[in-house]
């Protein structure tokens, strides 16, 4: 069976001391949080600490804090999130860094340390705009060639910007401004705590 | 006197798909090749990229169930159960424990569907016609059982945050008209006269053989082995630095298979056991999802047996009762105005989930399917990302062909068993 969250955490932390900015246990899943400066020595002790051990890099995404709480966030707008297990120990942990400069955010490449997050980088810097320094490979992913835009940032429509249709006057596909009227059948909602208890 | 001859040799770049039998789906795979051995292949995905993860972001979360059917579309309950699984983490709620064998059941039959459709492809691929045709066999009754609980043959929305959508249904429905005679269609209806959970039963009786009989096909074929054999080799370290989960990290020689290491719903309850290669190539991992599916048919087995006593003592629920994630009773909700509100809201408004954040994984078919979600207390998801394992799987595509003939990335791409619904998403 896996170790607790909190025997992991205590273990995490005696390895990384304070480069930890901020640490959390929720629904059984330890979560730290470190500067984007420490990511890749983070990372390199994440892995090469015996007692911890996380030799299989399972996700990484970004998170677009933008619109969170219906716009309530007021910390870094950028965030890099990454799921880590250990095979050869059996746990999980999440690690969070926030990219500092929301023009341009910006992380160190970890291919030195798990080569499995090529396409997890090319995919988070094609949907956010998420840059990682190092990275040798860094093109769009899972967006058409000649994309513009970073289509999961919040700010980015639904619908998109652009449409394809065939021109049978110019015998070619064409892409034109989208013709869709963006609408909402279920409105967003946030409620106050408790809300609705009996 | 005699011109310098100078010939310059360059490599040749081939592109290989998106239209291409053998990319099983739309991939572009950019060749670059010496003669005919690959020097570096480039897959280009995103050919198939929907947006699910940012289209779930304006839907509630129980509209997104039918969406993750759709990301692998050959293992479609397998999706919902990560899904809900995170929501359910969220929520922290349990479903009944009905509904954990009725998911764990219909977990293996997927498996199974994943693996016969693998398996099918695979060889068509490698040049075996016949085991396509026996696979579809198979995957035609599994289908039949999807249709009978669901009312939909692959893209089922049977899983719920908090149980399953309905219970078992007590009778298997028969074939009604056939070009056949009376006899004939009496005969294809011998196994469909009692209850669902008989049919299964029935089917997991037959399967043994079933996978016996693909054996017989390929596990001692000299064609099969002179393609499989030592192609596509990956060494454990290495497979765990690219990230490969499920039967490629097995195939490899190493024992993890979340149903055993991290278990969930009731995988702790049951006997099986989990087969790993050792070489790391094609075959060992054939051979690794081959025992997969008897062990599957062996969870089966052990499901149907406990729902079929848990049935006799009067069958329990299969969904909570918490009805700001599950709806009421039908009846209920007609005669009284707290479940009439209760339904209303539900599936208008939708369940709110509270802040925060989760990431559920189940064994999937092909490896460590993942979904994190995060919540900001709204009635839909904020983010949620996706972990598909084929993903990672194809990223390793140009290591694991490098230095093999361009006949053998087919049989690569066969091993990896990807589909595009979920690489692209």
């Amino acid at each position: 069976m896996p170790l607790t969250p909190e025997v992991l955490l205590d273990r995490v932390i005696a390895a990384l001391g304070d480069k930890i900015l901020a640490h959390k246990i929720a629904c059984g899943e330890a979560t730290i949080e470190v500067a984007p400066a420490d990511w890749l020595a983070v990372c390199a002790t994440l892995r090469d600490t015996p007692a911890l051990a996380f030799d299989l890099m399972m996700d990484l995404c970004g998170v677009d804090y933008s619109a969170y709480k219906e716009g309530a966030w007021e910390g870094q707008r950028f965030a890099v999130v990454l799921h880590l297990l250990s095979v050869r120990r059996n746990h999980r942990l999440r690690v969070r860094a926030f990219c500092g400069d929301d023009e341009l955010p910006m992380l160190p490449s970890l291919m030195e340390i798990w080569p499995a997050v090529n396409w997890f980088e090319r995919e988070a810097f094609d949907l956010f705009g998420i840059i990682f320094e190092g990275h040798p490979d860094l093109r769009r992913i899972l967006t058409d060639y000649g994309f513009i835009g970073h289509p999961f940032r919040k700010d980015f429509p639904i619908s998109g910007h652009v449409e394809m249709r065939y021109d049978p006057e110019l015998k070619r596909v064409v892409y034109q401004p989208v013709s869709i009227d963006p609408r909402e059948v279920t409105p967003r909602i946030v409620r106050e705590d408790n809300y609705g208890a009996a | 006197m005699t011109a310098a001859l100078s010939t310059e040799i360059r490599n040749y770049t081939i592109n290989f798909g998106p239209q291409h039998p053998a990319a099983h789906g739309v991939l572009r795979l950019v060749l670059e090749l010496d003669g005919e051995v690959v020097v570096r292949a480039d897959p280009h995905i995103g050919l198939l990229h929907r947006g699910t993860e940012k289209l779930a972001e304006t839907r509630t979360f129980l509209q997104s169930v039918p969406y993750m059917d759709r990301l692998d579309y050959m293992s479609m309950m397998l999706n919902e159960h990560a899904y809900v699984m995170a929501i359910e983490k969220l929520l922290s709620i349990e479903p009944p424990i009905r509904a954990q064998y009725i998911r764990v059941m219909f977990d293996e039959i997927t498996r199974i569907l994943n693996h016969l459709l693998w398996l099918g492809t695979h060889a068509l691929d490698v040049g075996a016609m016949t085991v396509l045709l026996y696979a579809f066999r198979e995957r035609e009754d599994l289908m039949d059982i999807y249709e009978a609980v669901t009312g939909a043959r692959m893209h089922a929305a049977y899983y719920r945050p908090g149980g399953v959508y309905r219970d078992l249904p007590d009778a298997m429905p028969q074939y009604q008209v056939s070009r056949k005679s009376e006899a004939g269609l009496r005969r294809i209806n011998e196994n469909r006269q009692g209850s669902v959970l008989d049919f299964i039963e029935d089917f997991s009786r037959r399967f043994f053989g079933y996978v016996d009989e693909y054996e017989t096909l390929l596990t001692d074929n000299r064609i099969w082995k002179q393609r499989t054999v030592g192609i596509g080799v990956i060494d454990p370290e290495r497979a765990k630095a690219l990230g490969f989960t499920g039967p490629m990290l097995r195939g490899s020689g190493i024992v993890w298979d979340l149903r055993k290491m991290q278990p969930y719903e009731v995988y702790d309850r049951l006997d099986f056991e989990i087969p790993v290669g050792r070489t790391g190539d094609s075959y060992d991992r054939y051979l690794v999802r081959i025992e997969e599916m008897r062990q599957s048919n062996r969870i089966i087995q052990q499901c149907v047996a406990w729902l079929k006593a848990d049935t006799a003592k009067g069958a329990g629920p299969v969904i909570c009762d918490n009805h700001k994630v599950a709806p009421p009773r039908r009846e209920a909700m007609k005669s009284n105005m707290e479940e009439l509100i209760h339904h209303f809201k539900l599936f208008t408004e939708g369940m709110h989930v509270p802040e925060g954040e989760a990431y559920a994984a189940v064994e999937h078919a092909k490896g460590e399917f993942g979904v994190y979600l995060v919540s900001d207390g709204a009635n839909k998801p904020y983010r949620m990302k996706l972990r598909a394992p084929g993903f990672s799987h194809l990223a390793g595509l140009d290591e694991l062909s490098r230095g093999h003939m361009i006949a053998d990335v087919v049989a690569i791409i066969g091993t990896l068993d990807i589909v595009f619904g979920d690489i692209d998403r």
